[in-house]
């Protein structure tokens, strides 16, 4: 995955030949360019880069709206390690990234395996997968998850069948994350096309010529397929791990707004929510965010570093 | 030599077809479990209330209309149909906003050489990775003092102003992808940019542009936090924050309409879904690619 495509050899030196309308020409380009950028820069500046400040500012500061925050050191940050509801959040968010994220991505890459085969009716097979993705974050399939594993509800009573009685998911502090779980595992629409993508670009030069040498499908699959789309892979563990820290809206409807019970479900931002919206804690949130900014930016460092070691790319390619 | 190859194309060509039976077998298994959501929820808003939950059928015995004609009383004395035209004017909004100034902004990254671009291109980057919470406060904060809060400007203040990242960096794919030659044509022609983004480029990408206001559309109809935070009075409420109000108020008791208008409010989403899932996915699959 190439993010910024190298300019290529500037048609600079064309305009040499007339050296002061070139600078003339570029200052122009310029001052073009950063008129059509301009919604961009105000956004950047008022929406993201002004508000980063205010909220690295906030969290040293008690704040609750209504008088001026009031600075207090590192107080946000040493309440929040003490705080035994933070780190049940950490630790519920840690357990939903480290289950979810690698099973929704095996069930991804392997129905896009499956895929990838030239069958009739793909195309709709496709659309079909992919359609989860799109309705999932919404409230309505909540209700619908809800309804689903909620006690004596189609999952109980298919659990009862095979003798294994835990009253529900929805209720059970020991189940209700797993719904949740389930919920994102079932969205596996958008890695799945991004996979897809990745294997069309496999060339199949490489599995015939590794067929003629007797290589069995869990060989080929192992020693051309796996690093051939190991950018590809990468790209959708990042993605996927860094969605999974930010899990919010199912938590909140799934478990009845109170990312419950017994806090079974109290992702971090619901948590988040809970401090800045419901208790007005402004510069609690805002630490608390901050740390998630610090988590998130650490797993994509982490990530990034690992990739030397397992994301294979093609240099010589285009 | 006949005698011998026939068989043996026999062979081959049988298990092709066992092997493409497998596949269909296969995928429809994985469907069935895909799409069983789906297709209980459509099946349980034509079950009487007391049925929902209880009953393991996937489609109703005796399918009955009262989930959705009780749908027509509204929720506490809003019509339905305000949270649908609210989130509609969101959702619209959202999409004229983002379209726009996303197009803006990646024809300056994608065909202006101006100093500095490389640097912004990557802060841009940048923001993709940036979790939307640590922004969230001091917005609100802002909007708040602006006295903008329970409008609709602060869930569309950002799509006219770019801040979705991963639209602009589609569209500056896509327009990286066209021919130099069009562009150096048009300014021989003496276009100036304005007029080279306006009816050379934009017509151009017109697949980025509709896959970026379809996913634009469906985030801000799905969109929950958004709504949760701003919206506050319950007739400006987008058809999200409708629903868990209809929980509140009617709660397990009339489990009917809950489920028939979850089934609703969905209509619009699976509709334009259907009608560009083409676009959708290889706008999907471009985006996790170069």
């Amino acid at each position: 995955m190439t993010l910024v495509k190298e300019a290529p050899a500037r048609p600079a030196k064309k305009r040499s030949a007339a050296p002061a309308a070139g600078r003339r020409g570029r200052r122009r380009e310029n001052l073009v360019g950063y008129l059509f950028m301009s919604p961009w820069i105000a956004g950047f500046l008022v929406l993201t880069a002004g508000p980063m400040i205010a909220s690295l500012y906030y969290a040293f500061t008690r704040y609750n709206l209504f008088t001026p925050p009031q600075w207090v050191g590192f107080d946000n940050f040493t309440t929040m390690f003490q705080d035994p509801r933070w780190q049940k959040s950490v630790e519920v968010t840690l357990k939903y990234v480290v289950v979810a994220t690698p099973l929704k991505l095996l069930l991804a890459l392997g129905v896009a395996l499956l895929l990838a085969q030239k069958r009739r009716g793909q195309g709709l097979y496709r659309a079909a997968f992919y359609m989860p993705s799109l309705i999932g974050a919404s409230v309505s399939v909540g209700f619908v998850w809800r309804a689903l594993f909620s006690d004596d509800a189609i999952v109980d009573r298919t659990q009862k069948v095979f003798g294994m009685d835990v009253g529900g998911w929805i209720g059970n502090p020991d189940y209700v994350l797993y719904a949740l779980v389930a919920l994102s595992i079932w969205q596996f629409g958008a890695p799945m096309v991004i996979f897809l993508a990745g294997l069309k670009q496999v060339p199949q030069e490489l599995y015939e010529a590794a067929e003629m040498d007797g290589a069995g499908p869990l060989r080929r699959f192992w020693n051309i397929t796996l690093p051939m789309i190991s950018p590809v892979l990468f790209f959708n563990v990042l993605l996927e791990s860094i969605h999974a820290f930010q899990v919010f809206g199912s938590a909140y409807v799934v478990s009845n707004t109170q990312c419950g019970p017994a806090d079974a479900t109290l992702v971090y931002t619901c948590y988040l929510y809970q401090k800045g919206f419901k208790e007005a804690q402004m510069g609690f949130a805002s630490a608390m965010a901050w740390t998630l900014v610090v988590a998130v930016a650490l797993v994509t460092a982490v990530l990034f570093w690992s990739q030397k070691k397992w994301v294979h790319y093609e240099e010589a390619a285009k | 030599m006949t005698s011998v190859s026939t068989p043996v194309v026999r062979t081959a060509d049988e298990r092709k077809r066992t092997g493409s039976i497998a596949w269909h077998v296969g995928s429809l298994a994985v469907l069935a479990v895909v799409l069983y959501p789906v297709i209980w929820v459509l099946g349980a808003s034509f079950k009487p209330s007391k049925d929902i939950i209880a009953s393991i059928d996937l489609l109703p015995v005796k399918p009955v209309w009262e989930n959705f004609s009780g749908l027509a009383d509204g929720i506490s004395g809003i019509s339905i149909s305000t949270f649908f035209t609210n989130s509609l004017m969101y959702a619209g909004l959202a999409v004229a906003g983002v379209v726009l100034s996303s197009s803006l902004t990646a024809y300056a990254f994608a065909k202006i050489r101006f100093a500095g671009r490389n640097l912004l291109f990557t802060m841009m980057i940048g923001t993709l990775l940036l979790p939307y919470h640590v922004l969230l406060i001091p917005q609100y904060v802002m909007f708040r003092k602006l006295e903008l809060t329970d409008t609709l400007v602060p869930l569309v203040a950002g799509k006219f102003l770019a801040t979705e990242a991963f639209f602009v960096f589609l569209m500056v794919q896509f327009m990286r992808g066209l021919p130099k030659e069009l562009d150096e044509a048009a300014k021989l022609d003496g276009c100036g940019h304005l007029r080279t983004y306006w009816s050379i480029v934009l017509p151009l990408c017109r697949p980025a542009l509709i896959t970026s206001a379809i996913f634009t559309f469906i985030n801000a109809w799905n969109d929950f936090m958004g709504p949760l935070i701003y919206l506050n009075t319950p007739d400006k409420y987008t058809v999200s924050l409708g629903l868990m109000m209809f929980r509140d108020q009617e709660g397990i008791s009339n489990y009917g309409s809950m489920i028939a208008m979850s089934l609703v409010a969905l209509v619009p989403v699976i509709a334009f879904f259907m009608a560009f899932q083409r676009y959708l996915i290889d706008g999907m699959a471009t985006s996790g690619l170069k």
